[in-house]
């Protein structure tokens, strides 16, 4: 038994040693945070800078001491613009890495790709672009506009200020122009437009011959009434779209434009020149005057260490809903998934434009909503903004079927489409 | 020591502030200030009294005010209220001068600056602000520029300058647009002598003015606008049917170029390129990067981009064929499947090498804007050059095929290619050549497409469909099938489209090859003889 006193000892030196070091470890595991954004394909254009926004933002809050005492551990991976992919890849940060939670995605159909998967292994998603609305999930978390923080205060800007009688709705087709374009027509009729005077126009994907639908356009607009084009062009196509705007000569104090989809980094791979006053609706513009958002440009321009690289509207949503979720991580003191969820609502952080950002019971937040005209350098200078804040609305009041529907995550209620009617919870789920 | 040092830069400081404040000062006493200052105002509204009183004061500095204005370019320094006139906004410091000595006042940090604001109302009354200042200027085009800038801007008290103007106007053309513009502020007050002078315009602001007066309670008056514009609705239908018909063949230009090397590649000697479309999406990066190259002068870059492009997608062409195609003969499938690949690889290169972000290609002055055949009808210019150029290129390319040894080589080894090597012809060197030039000529494309479209690492992918549809339409093998083809499908698509929409027209036009293929199974322009057997 002589020998044996010293392995015993040793034995719960080593258990005790690691007791004392088991839970130090774990205090030392990163938080894992998943980045769902296409580097390759189609959509790395608009994605692959918002995979940069998300490392930037993780290795600031690394640098500043990271969150509960713990480092965050960035899990990036590459859905390839295909759509199936991104489900995917979310099944293996969310099964494999056991990531906390997600900031991807970039289109409604990878949304709507991933939105099963996320709600069934119970994750968290950031998804931090414009969208349709006619949606609301537990797991995710809208830091886009909705249609009611873009597009209507667009079309009331234009009505009201300066004084547009004749529509064109022109889009890219697919759900979000459709959707969107369905809400601005059933908004203008209710506000007397007649028939006649709105012109839809769909063109598919990456359209690049816009010709004739640019001298349409022209003839639309010289009937005598003042007629501006709401721009639902996804991105790629935009670049064919404003050369043939600006060499068939349509000024933009004669016919604005006004985009929803061209922000700074659609712009740098343009010539603006011709350009200069054609609009764009977002809640966050490169050429706001405030100093977070000067520090936020430094910090960009300096871990990109491109002097000219630009900053736009997504990256914003991704600011926000990143500090969102530290703090409410803070608040619930574990990154726990269900503790999150329920933590976030009411949270309240700076945007990058003066004022601040509420995560709503709806998973919407709040923003402000800018107006800009399209300079020379390629950026936006504000013409006008909303007076306060708009809180996202997840089902539009415009559209038979959405109006009647409400979203509260909060504890009772906890629906995504409550109809206030019916009094019942998922009525109406056929408008989506 | 340290307090010295101290000392003296304190001193230094002081006479900073000195020389700021002095600067300062001289901007306090100028006449000009307060007219500034009163255009730094928050309303918009204040902001138009503000360009009125900058007209009024007649000061010599007023223009140069105003276009900075409307540029965007004047701005206030946040702490010293000083007025600045930036001279380039981008990055984060810009070059400034002083608004009102002109001075030049080294760089300003965007921080530091407040941009005096300007929305679209404004930008139109300076607009007709400046045309009206412009009408006094020696040059007549510019002065007709300014006519036409105020067709429809005209307000009750420009009516007495215009008039006197007008009536001095050596220029004919000058004179004639001022008369409508007056016209058109007449008819907006109700008078029906003005419809005479309208009825024969095609503007689209004489045509408002028009509608507008036609939709008046007047029934006289909406008579009489009513004729007037059935008169210029019988003129419009013409214009539109040829403005219809150059939207086509510049379509069709842009397919042919597309195809054109690809009924080299495909058509002639039977290789199914998947990265067809890469080559394209390299000649329009080759276009980029000359412009880096020769910065501020992209009319030459584009010119030195047409050699440059044909050479680096001829090589890459050839690089393809050694490594890859000259393995895969007579194995379409696999060659298919191989060439995918490499394409996939190319975009991937790109977006890693270069950036996945579209590039800025600038457009020459001489190849914006557009060429005006009269109010109605007017061909923009760079399709126009396109246009052009896709026709050179053709010829180009007929020459070689016709008129070369090479040409005749490549003849005598796709009609026979055991005969051709029995005569003597290397028929693999004669292979890498063929393919070498269709990628190079693939390259000339992108050359042409960096000036309307996207300059992405997608661009190729949108046009190899496009491109295998003419060449089999036209005819494979026959390069006047790729030619008649790509300009018939372009005027087809573009008559289609205006009752059809986009999506529509491009789906019409897809059924419509394929019944055609199932009758004509060999194209348009099917190759006969001998050849045709291989």
């Amino acid at each position: 038994m002589n020998t044996s006193t010293p392995f015993y000892r040793w034995l719960a030196a080593a258990l005790l040693s690691a007791g004392v070091t088991l839970p130090a470890q774990a205090q030392e595991d990163p938080i894992k945070v998943g980045i769902l954004h296409s580097l390759s394909g189609t959509m790395a254009i608009s994605e692959s800078t918002l995979k940069d926004t998300m490392l930037m933002l993780i290795e600031q809050q690394n640098a500043a001491g990271g969150l509960l005492g713990r480092q965050l551990e960035p899990v990036v991976v590459d859905p390839a613009s295909n759509w199936p992919l991104f489900a995917e890849k979310a099944r293996e940060l969310l099964a494999q890495e056991k990531v906390d939670v997600i900031f991807g995605n970039w289109t409604s159909v990878s949304r709507k790709s991933v939105l099963p998967v996320v709600e069934e292994l119970n994750g968290l998603l950031f998804y931090p672009v414009q969208y349709e609305g006619e949606e609301s999930s537990e797991n995710v978390f809208y830091t886009g506009a909705a249609p009611n923080q873009q597009a209507i205060p667009a079309v009331n800007y234009l009505m009201n200020n300066v004084g547009v009688e004749r529509w064109v709705l022109a889009g890219t087709d697919y759900v979000y122009p459709r959707t969107t374009n369905k809400i601005l027509e059933a908004y203008l009729k209710g506000h007397g437009v007649a028939d006649e005077d709105i012109m839809i126009n769909y063109t598919p994907f990456g359209h690049s011959d816009w010709q004739n639908i640019v001298s349409d356009i022209k003839r639309f607009g010289s009937e005598g009434k003042k007629t501006a084009v709401v721009s639902t062009i996804n991105g790629d196509a935009n670049v064919p779209f404003y050369r043939e705007l600006g060499n068939q000569g349509i000024d933009a104090a004669d016919i604005p434009v006004v985009a929803f989809s061209v922000g700074e980094q659609e712009l740098s791979g343009i010539d603006t020149a011709p350009l200069v006053g054609h609009l764009a609706a977002w809640n966050y513009f490169m050429s706001v005057d405030n100093d977070a958002n000067y520090d936020f440009i430094d910090a960009w321009i300096d871990y990109t260490g491109d002097e000219m690289s630009v900053t736009n509207d997504p990256m914003e949503a991704h600011y926000i809903g990143f500090n969102m979720w530290l703090e409410a991580v803070r608040k619930a003191g574990t990154p726990d998934v269900d503790a999150v969820k329920d933590a976030i609502i009411g949270v309240t952080v700076p945007n990058l434009t003066g004022g601040y950002a509420a995560m709503m019971p709806n998973h919407h937040i709040t923003k402000p909503v800018l107006i800009g005209e399209i300079q020379d350098n390629g950026q936006f200078s504000v013409v006008w903004e909303t007076p306060s804040t708009v809180a996202g609305d997840a089902w539009s009041d415009y559209l038979e079927g959405s109006r009647d529907l409400i979203s509260d995550w909060r504890k009772p209620m906890e629906c995504g489409n409550y109809n206030v009617v019916e009094a019942s919870c998922g009525g109406g789920v056929e408008a989506q | 020591m340290r307090i010295t040092r101290c000392l003296t830069l304190w001193l230094l400081l002081c006479a900073l502030m000195l020389a700021l404040l002095g600067s300062a000062q001289a901007q306090q006493d100028d006449p000009g200030k307060p007219l500034l200052e009163a255009l730094a105002s928050a309303s918009y509204a204040a902001k138009s009294d503000a360009i009125d009183a900058i007209v009024a004061s007649g000061d010599s500095r007023s223009r140069a005010w105003l276009e900075a204005l409307n540029d965007g370019k004047l701005q206030q320094n946040k702490q010293t209220g000083q007025f600045v006139v930036v001279l380039a906004n981008r990055g984060r410091n810009w070059p400034v001068e002083d608004a009102l000595s002109g001075e030049p006042l080294g760089e300003m940090s965007r921080r530091e600056l407040d941009r005096i604001g300007i929305n679209n109302a404004l930008r139109g009354q300076l607009r007709s602000t400046l045309a009206v200042l412009d009408l006094y200027v020696d040059n007549p085009d510019a002065r007709l520029q300014a006519a036409n800038d105020l067709l429809g801007q005209v307000d009750a008290g420009m009516v007495a300058p215009l008039e006197a103007v007008r009536d001095q106007e050596p220029s004919e053309a000058v004179q004639e647009r001022l008369t409508e513009a007056l016209a058109i502020y007449r008819l907006e007050q109700g008078d029906a002598q003005a419809i005479e002078a309208l009825s024969g315009s095609l503007h689209p602001e004489a045509r408002a003015a028009l509608n507008g007066a036609a939709a008046s309670d007047d029934p006289a008056l909406a008579a009489q606008a009513k004729k007037a514009l059935d008169g210029i609705e019988q003129t419009l239908k013409i214009n539109r049917g040829f403005e219809t018909l150059y939207f086509g063949l510049s379509l069709g230009s842009v397919l042919v170029l597309a195809a054109i090397g690809l009924a080299i590649t495909f058509g002639v000697m039977g290789v199914i390129n998947m990265a067809h479309g890469e080559l394209i999406m390299l000649g329009a990066y080759t276009s980029w990067g000359m412009q880096q190259l020769l910065p501020g002068q992209p009319g030459l870059a584009v010119i030195l981009s047409i050699p440059a492009g044909f050479l680096v997608a001829g090589l890459a062409g050839v690089a393809i064929e050694r490594c890859v195609i000259q393995f895969l003969k007579g194995r379409p499938l696999e060659t298919l499947l191989a060439t995918f690949g490499v394409s996939l690889i190319l975009q991937q290169l790109v977006r890693t090498l270069v950036s996945p972000l579209n590039r800025t290609v600038i457009t020459p002055e001489w190849m914006s804007g557009s060429l005006v055949i009269n109010d109605a009808l007017s061909l923009t210019l760079n399709r126009l050059y396109v246009l052009g150029f896709a026709l050179l290129v053709f010829a180009g390319l007929m020459l070689v095929m016709r008129r070369t040894r090479l040409g005749l080589e490549v003849r005598a080894v796709t009609q026979n290619r055991a005969m051709a090597r029995s005569m003597g012809i290397r028929a693999t060197r004669v292979d890498m050549l063929t393919f070498g030039l269709g990628a190079g000529v693939a390259g000339l494309a992108g050359v042409a497409l960096a000036q309307l479209t996207n300059v992405g690492p997608n661009l190729g992918q949108s046009y190899i469909i496009d491109s295998f549809m003419v060449v089999v339409f036209g005819g494979v093998g026959n390069l006047w099938g790729t030619l008649v083809a790509g300009m018939s499908l372009g005027v087809i698509n573009q008559v289609l489209e205006p009752w059809a929409g986009a999506v529509l027209a491009k789906i019409i036009v897809l059924v419509f090859i394929i019944l055609f293929i199932q009758k004509r199974p060999r194209g348009l322009f099917p190759q006969k003889g001998r050849a045709a057997e291989g």
